[in-house]
């Protein structure tokens, strides 16, 4: 009874794991093999197909490379963030700045983007007259090039807002502690500074590729040809009004991005038992 | 202090449950007609002893759910405000921006709930796929109506329709008369269609167009998608989808669209202009029908006897579209003849892809567009 009284409080938040996560990801998973009351594998083998190959490998490439540049320039920043005083106006600057622009994505992002270097962009046609140089070359900005360009722009922002207070958590006494036993500065960073935010960072790194993984708005304004990744896969095969009676293939789709966010946490979770034991 | 807890803890779980519930369920019958019949199953305005019972029993309903209307498409802003002012209904205008396929989505999910829609406005494919869920009705205006454009019995029913066309900001661009133009070294980086043809009735029926152009057919889409990887190829292909703010930013100086949804460009833009290219007519229209399980059925077929009287077409005209009835109304004498001079001009036999036309054209598609331009 007591116990019952304490999980109760948890309730509100049951019921909204329920509705949101559980009971959509049950929809998913029973509408790629289950649909109007026929079991079929038939989906799920849609998924080789080429197109969904390509999507998916295009998918996993933009997530992955804009989760490292993102993780790597954001984790630099923050430490330069830290390493100035709290009271410093830079600081407070950067920090509010980037919990803006690490939700500036979408519409509004994409369109700034193809406004400034797209093809017929401000700075382009700058550049273009002075210079004789063509910015945007082939094109580049609306493919898997451009994504990741646009996708960097608030990743690095996230990275530095999550990852700013783990930083902050590295307290001065182990540093001092390392130099008094006679190490360098290297060596502090080798043995007790990186081991110790491994975890953190490997952490947001996987927020980050996450975050990229489940982007869809800014993709769906900046590319509106081929679907090359698979949100927008998804959006042709649910909102198609030329090929239809695809939304089984949808269901399918959206089942894979479930299993890749899937497999990243539990590579995530191992590795993190890993450095946990370092930590020790 | 854990009574407090405790407390919260209830009333928050029952305010996020009665969120989570749907919206009171309607009686999709809706009331019966003086006729006694259900509104919902009337098929024309006699079933409710005329227009003015009609109007009544349409006044009472007070609202009408629309789906997938942007204002700037047809004419639709006007057409809805126009509706709302003339009735006194509340219209609901959701998710303007969505596709034919979305609005039968939504007809589906939102089933037995007052925010269904009550009306569709679809492109060829999606309705032809969907009849099973429309209510037929006759408008009174049925019989000026060409026969080809109808379901027989009022199921669907064109209503509104044009020709693929290319506009262009000739304050940004040089003039251009024919498709081949596209392809000379002014138009690097410029030319933008109208969405993905995989995805959007409006691409599909751009690159058809781009097909008779170029020694195509209706039964023979090809050339039109190697058309687009030569555009691709000479570096002059955007793959943006162009949007009113693409248009006036210059994003998007060149698009291939509807001419009605062109010409709604010029309007913001004087310098925008629209031309049919000479022998490759292709006309679309259209279906506009009634949701068999609409929350405001007669508020539905009341929009219907709107949008097929002299008033709705000519609304559809000013915003540059071809209403369904313009034949007759010419002929009577009650078409806005200055809107419908100001149509662009076309020149060619105009040709509408049939169903089994269309469905092989979208299966070359399906499997050869994403290559041609990638």
């Amino acid at each position: 009874m007591r116990r019952l009284r304490d999980a109760l409080p948890l309730l509100p938040f049951g019921v909204f794991l329920t509705i949101f996560l559980i009971i959509p990801t049950v929809t998913v998973i029973v509408s790629a093999f289950y649909l109007d009351g026929v079991f079929s594998l038939q989906r799920i083998g849609l998924l080789f197909s080429e197109t969904a190959l390509a999507a998916l490998g295009k998918s996993v490439l933009l997530s992955a490379s804009t989760a490292a540049i993102g993780a790597i320039l954001g984790a630099v920043l923050a430490w330069l963030v830290v390493s100035s005083p709290p009271t410093s106006v830079l600081r407070r600057v950067v920090l509010s700045l980037c919990s803006v622009l690490a939700q500036f994505g979408g519409v509004a992002l994409a369109f700034a983007f193809l406004a400034t270097i797209g093809l017929n962009g401000v700075l382009t046609l700058w550049v273009s007259d002075r210079f004789g140089f063509n910015l945007a070359g082939d094109g580049w900005l609306y493919s898997l090039r451009g994504l990741i360009l646009v996708y960097t722009y608030f990743q690095i922002p996230l990275m530095v807002i999550v990852f700013t207070p783990a930083l902050e958590g590295l307290r001065a006494e182990w540093r001092e502690a390392a130099v008094s036993l006679g190490a360098s500065r290297w060596a502090y960073w080798r043995e007790v500074g990186f081991p110790l935010l491994m975890p953190a960072f490997l952490g947001s790194a996987l927020l980050l590729f996450a975050n990229a993984f489940a982007a869809y708005a800014t993709a769906a304004a900046l590319v509106s040809q081929g679907s090359p990744i698979v949100p927008l896969l998804i959006r042709t095969a649910l909102t198609s009004e030329v090929v239809l009676g695809q939304s089984g293939f949808a269901y399918a789709l959206a089942l894979e991005m479930v299993v890749v966010v899937a497999v990243v946490m539990v590579a995530y979770n191992l590795l993190v038992r890993r450095t946990s034991r370092w930590l020790q | 202090m854990k009574n407090v807890r405790l407390i919260s803890a209830v009333a928050a779980a029952v305010v996020l449950a009665a969120a989570a519930c749907a919206p009171p369920e309607k009686d999709s019958g809706g009331d019966k007609t003086s006729s006694g019949t259900p509104a919902g199953q009337a098929t024309s305005a006699a079933d409710f002893g005329g227009m003015d019972g009609l109007i009544a029993a349409a006044k009472k309903e007070g609202e009408l759910n629309v789906i997938a209307l942007p204002p700037d498409w047809a004419n639709y802003g006007a057409l809805i405000k126009a509706f709302g002012d003339k009735y006194g209904i509340k219209v609901n205008s959701a998710q303007p921006d969505a596709s034919s396929q979305e609005e039968i989505n939504a007809a589906n999910q939102q089933k037995g709930r007052s925010t269904a829609p009550d009306v569709f406005d679809l492109g060829q494919s999606v309705a032809l796929a969907n009849t099973g869920l429309f209510a037929p009705y006759k408008v009174a205006t049925f019989d000026s109506i060409p026969a080809g454009m109808k379901d027989p019995n009022g199921t669907w029913v064109n209503d509104y329709g044009g020709y693929m066309a290319i506009g262009y900001d000739s304050a940004k661009v040089p003039d251009m008369s024919t498709v081949d133009d596209l392809l000379k070294p002014d138009y690097q980086g410029k030319v933008a269609l109208n969405g993905d043809p995989t995805q959007a009735g409006a691409a599909f029926s751009g690159v058809a167009m781009v097909a008779l152009s170029q020694g195509g057919s209706t039964d023979d889409i090809a050339p039109g998608v190697a058309f687009f990887t030569k555009l691709k190829q000479a570096g002059n292909f955007v793959p943006v989808d162009p949007t009113p703010a693409t248009i006036e930013s210059g994003q998007t100086p060149v698009v291939i669209d509807w001419d009605y949804l062109n010409a709604a460009q010029t309007k913001k833009l004087p310098s925008w202009k629209v031309f049919v290219p000479q022998g490759a007519v292709l006309g679309g229209y259209y279906f506009q029908a009634i949701n068999k399980d609409a929350p405001h059925p007669a508020a539905a077929r009341l929009w219907q006897e709107f949008l097929y009287s002299d008033q709705g077409q000519n609304l559809y005209l000013a915003g540059g579209a071809r209403p369904v009835r313009a034949d007759a109304m010419v002929k009577s004498g009650t078409i806005d003849s200055a809107a419908y001079e100001k149509l662009p001009p076309v020149s060619g036999t105009p040709v509408i892809l049939n169903q089994a036309q269309t469905d092989k054209a979208n299966k070359y598609l399906a499997d050869n567009w994403a290559k041609a331009i990638g």
